[in-house]
């Protein structure tokens, strides 16, 4: 019984580790300019092809998934140099149709560059299980919860200890301020794209051995990543981390209890009944619109 | 009556294009991608109503859509129910569960209204996946062809007509509602909700009022799509048409009924253009509409538009 | 009978008391002015009154209507109307669309009719175009009629807001600072226009920094700070208050 629930959750941890760094992603880039950005789930994607990619033409996993991420880096880069940046003063619609079309160009270009293929990636540390209270565990699982446990602890140090940090932090609070003490915000949203396409290149990285790759594998996990971000209260980054943790058990959870087939729809029930009530999110600070 | 103003001339524009397009169309395949751009127009006219006028994003209508597809299909196979009557149990079921949903949704703003209509037409498409017994699952169903007094519409040649007629309605509704007391409520509350509400204007109501009334086109759309195509899958309801629809109306120009016309085309003909480039396909689509939205904030109808007053005068 | 009275109102943000204990009498005819620094709580008692925010505690009573709580549309029907420190321009209309909005409620509002453009909407449509040509031509936009808003100049758009307001046919008018942002002929020109309101049988509440419209317009003169009330009375009453003078130093009190 106890086994039983203790599976659930050690898988629910593990996908909603993914979701939390995914929507961590989504945080830090709202929090730097004001956009949503539906490319995300595609960042995690090319963590996981890049990796493929790499290891094919001979490289050992660790040069190949460090390159995947400084490619996928790049390529958080040039979105926001190409087209976040020309669009700055668009409306929120037009940002986001032109983050959903960065989104299907990179699908696109996934697919011309490898195919629509699923490509499978060997588990950091093999497939036999570790038995931890009863319950099988992946290492891979481990290796998931360990990176972002660590990661999630690099990035505060970051943003609470280092100048750079710190002005990333000091500009989403107050942008003008931040300007007049000559903090360049066009550098901040540059600097902002660069770090969440670096964590969805490692989300990707390591979700792979499990979810596999393939060009369209960012589109759901970019959905649910943006579910966490949203449920947290959008611009939280700590709440984006509870609210993936959160989608990932409760989906689990219905899997392994109630039914396999809804498992998908979890994380937007979820986030429907929380904003019905709660139209901040469940973190997320409720003020006085000012008029 | 004036025929130079958008309203009557851009009327009478639409119903000649409609009336000489057949002399044009060399064979059913170019029938089937006009009938299809007239279908995804219906819709896109009435989510420009709420996206573009009153400025509430949806991503979910195509659920909308599909909704109204699969009652078509499982009431009339199932339960042989007559065309009009499933088609009309489908917009009056969407009426109500849109109503329902309408008023904590329309709660949220920005980003938030984005997350809700998002999980709420992606709810829509894994209920309709998963509820295989009576929609065929993932496979998708057959879907009755549509029959009016005994007699079964087939044919590319009768549906163009069909769609033509119901388009040019639902563009003529369009500019009526937009040029009335309730079209200037709806655009004030894309203005400035605070002004608004101060001037008068009930903006709860307003915006439940509109996201129903284009759910309710949406699902009209569906079920004829569904007896047209004689076969839906869920994608008809899924999170990427739901994408395509909202790009057309945002592409062709957000409020211009004519521009979500125009951007319905587009965005139809573009990916049968784009088969040329074969793997191509995706990328290309991508950079244009990268592209588009970069060059053409406001879309192709009002930035060509005001290029040509420029020009004018 | 008080054509507007506040008591004891209150209303917090996040525990700063923006309006505190509250309580004042606008009686009907005369102009008023609400005057104090920023931050007093003017603007935000202007929400509280016109239903933008809901109260924490007290009343408001509009004609002897306890009103605290009611919508902001209900507000309009009352006959409240207001205009917004920052502009709040339906950019997305033209001038004259602008003013129609206005008139939402006394238009045809149904939704068949509309959809179907019935003679009867159209009928009302040109009746209230024709109004609201009028409107601002009392506002001194004659030229602007058709114009698009983001093509005028702010001082007009701060004269489109006032129209706009007036389409409402309201009783009473809020004006939050309508001058702020005007250079002095426009103020002079604004000095005017509020005392043509006025003289509609309009009660006016002025909010505004600009002290020589203040004292040159207004009958009744409110001073708050930090949400209270720190005392009323005439013009003269007013420049001459010791309190009013230690509030206003360093600030406008040069002007005064
Ligand atoms: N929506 C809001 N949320 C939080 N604080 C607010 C809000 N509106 C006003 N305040 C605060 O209330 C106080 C009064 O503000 P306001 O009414 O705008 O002053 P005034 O109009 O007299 O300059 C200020 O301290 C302001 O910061
Ligand atoms: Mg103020």
């Amino acid at each position: 019984m106890f086994a039983e629930f203790l599976q659930f959750l050690f898988s629910g941890i593990t996908v909603g580790a993914i979701y939390a760094l995914v929507g961590l992603g989504f945080a830090i880039i709202y929090n730097a300019s004001h956009v949503i950005n539906f490319a995300q789930g595609e960042f995690v994607m090319l963590g996981g092809m890049n990796t493929v990619f790499f290891i094919s033409v001979g490289m050992p996993m660790p040069v190949a998934m460090l390159l995947a991420v400084v490619v996928t880096i790049f390529i958080g880069l040039a979105l926001e140099k190409f087209a976040i940046e020309p669009a700055r003063d668009a409306s929120i619609v037009t940002l986001i149709i032109i983050t959903i079309g960065a989104s299907i160009f990179l699908r696109g270009a996934a697919q011309v560059i490898w195919g629509r293929n699923f490509h499978s990636l060997k588990p950091i540390s093999g497939n036999d299980p570790v038995m931890i209270g009863g319950a099988a565990v992946l290492p891979q699982s481990l290796w998931v919860l360990g990176c972002t446990i660590v990661i999630v602890i690099a990035l505060m140090f970051f943003f609470n200890r280092t100048l750079v940090g710190k002005a990333i932090v000091a500009s989403a609070h107050n942008p003008l301020a931040a300007r007049l003490v000559g903090i360049n915000p066009r550098f901040i949203m540059l600097l902002s794209f660069g770090l969440s396409a670096m964590l969805g290149g490692i989300a990707g990285i390591l979700i792979a051995p499990i979810s596999l790759a393939y060009p369209g594998v960012g589109i759901m996990l970019g959905l649910k990543g943006f579910c966490a971000a949203i449920l947290g209260g959008l611009g939280n980054p700590m709440g984006a981390i509870i609210a993936g943790l959160i989608v990932g058990i409760s989906e689990a959870v219905t899997a392994g209890y109630i039914s396999s087939a809804y498992k998908d729809a979890v994380a937007f029930i979820i986030i429907l009944g929380v904003l019905f009530f709660k139209p901040s999110g469940l973190f997320g600070v409720r003020g006085t619109e000012r008029v | 009556m004036n025929f130079k103003t958008p309203r009557t001339g851009g009327m009478l524009t639409l119903a000649a294009l409609i009336t000489i397009m057949p002399l044009f169309l060399p064979n059913s395949f170019y029938y089937d991608i006009v009938i299809l751009i007239g279908i995804n127009a219906i819709v896109c006219v009435g989510l420009n109503l709420l996206i573009g006028y009153t400025g509430q994003i949806s991503l979910g209508h195509a659920g909308f859509f599909g909704i109204g597809a699969y009652f078509s299909g499982i009431l009339g196979i199932e339960y042989a129910w007559p065309a009009f009557a499933a088609m009309l149990a489908g917009a009056v079921f969407v009426g109500v569960i849109s109503f329902l949903v309408a008023r904590p949704i329309m709660k949220l703003k920005g980003h938030y209204l984005a997350m809700g209509t998002l999980g709420m037409g992606i709810i829509i498409s894994i209920i309709l996946t998963q509820e295989g017994d009576l929609t065929g699952g993932p496979d998708g169903m057959p879907v009755n062809p549509f029959t009016v007094f005994g007699f079964s519409v087939y044919g590319e040649k009768t549906w163009y007509w069909i769609v033509g007629a119901v388009l040019l309605i639902t563009v003529w509704l369009s500019l009526n509602l937009v040029d009335s007391p309730v079209g200037r409520a709806l655009r004030s509350v894309h203005g400035s909700e605070v002004a608004a509400e101060t001037l008068g204007v009930d903006v709860p109501h307003y915006k439940v009022l509109i996201f129903v009334a284009s759910a309710v086109i949406a699902s009209l759309a569906g079920s004829i799509y569904a007896h047209y195509a004689g076969f839906i899958t869920p994608e008809e309801a899924g999170f990427i048409h739901s994408i395509e629809l909202v790009t057309m109306v945002v592409l062709g120009g957000m409020a211009s009924t004519f521009g979500a016309v125009v951007g319905a085309a587009i965005l139809t003909i573009l990916p049968q253009l784009l088969t040329v480039f074969h793997d191509y396909e995706m990328l290309a689509f991508g950079a244009i509409l990268i592209g588009t939205m970069i060059f053409m904030r406001r879309g192709l109808v009002p930035t060509l538009a005001s290029l040509f007053q420029r020009k004018l005068s | 009978m008080s054509l507007l009275k506040v008591q004891s109102l209150n209303l917090s943000f996040g525990g700063v008391n923006a309006i505190d204990a509250l309580s004042l009498t606008i009686e009907p005819g005369p102009i008023h002015s609400i005057i104090g620094p920023n931050g007093a709580g003017k603007t935000t008692l202007f929400n509280l009154i016109t239903g933008v925010y809901v109260p924490s505690d007290g009343q408001i009573l509009f004609e002897d209507k306890e009103i605290a709580g009611k919508k902001p549309w209900t507000l309009a029907a009352m006959g409240l109307a207001r205009t917004f420190q920052n502009l709040q321009i339906f950019f997305n209309m033209t001038a004259i669309d602008n003013i129609m909005v206005g008139m939402h409620l006394n238009s045809d509002t149904r939704f068949l009719p509309s959809l179907l453009r019935l003679k009867s909407i159209i009928r009302g449509d040109n009746e209230n175009r024709e109004k609201s040509a009028e409107l601002l031509k009392f506002v001194g936009l004659g030229d602007y009629i058709g114009a698009d808003t983001d093509s005028m100049p702010y001082g007009a758009l701060k004269r489109l807001e006032i129209a706009r307001s007036l389409a409402t046919q309201p009783k009473i008018l809020l004006l939050d600072e309508p001058a702020a942002g005007l250079n002095p002929a426009e103020t002079g020109e604004l000095d005017g226009l509020i005392q043509k309101i006025a003289a509609s049988g309009v009660t006016v509440v002025l909010v505004e920094h600009d002290m020589k419209l203040v004292m040159g317009v207004s009958d009744h003169i409110i001073v708050l700070e930090s949400g209270k009330l720190l005392c009323e009375g005439s013009a003269d009453e007013i420049r001459h208050n010791p309190d009013v003078i230690a509030a206003y130093l360093g600030e406008s009190g040069r002007n005064l």
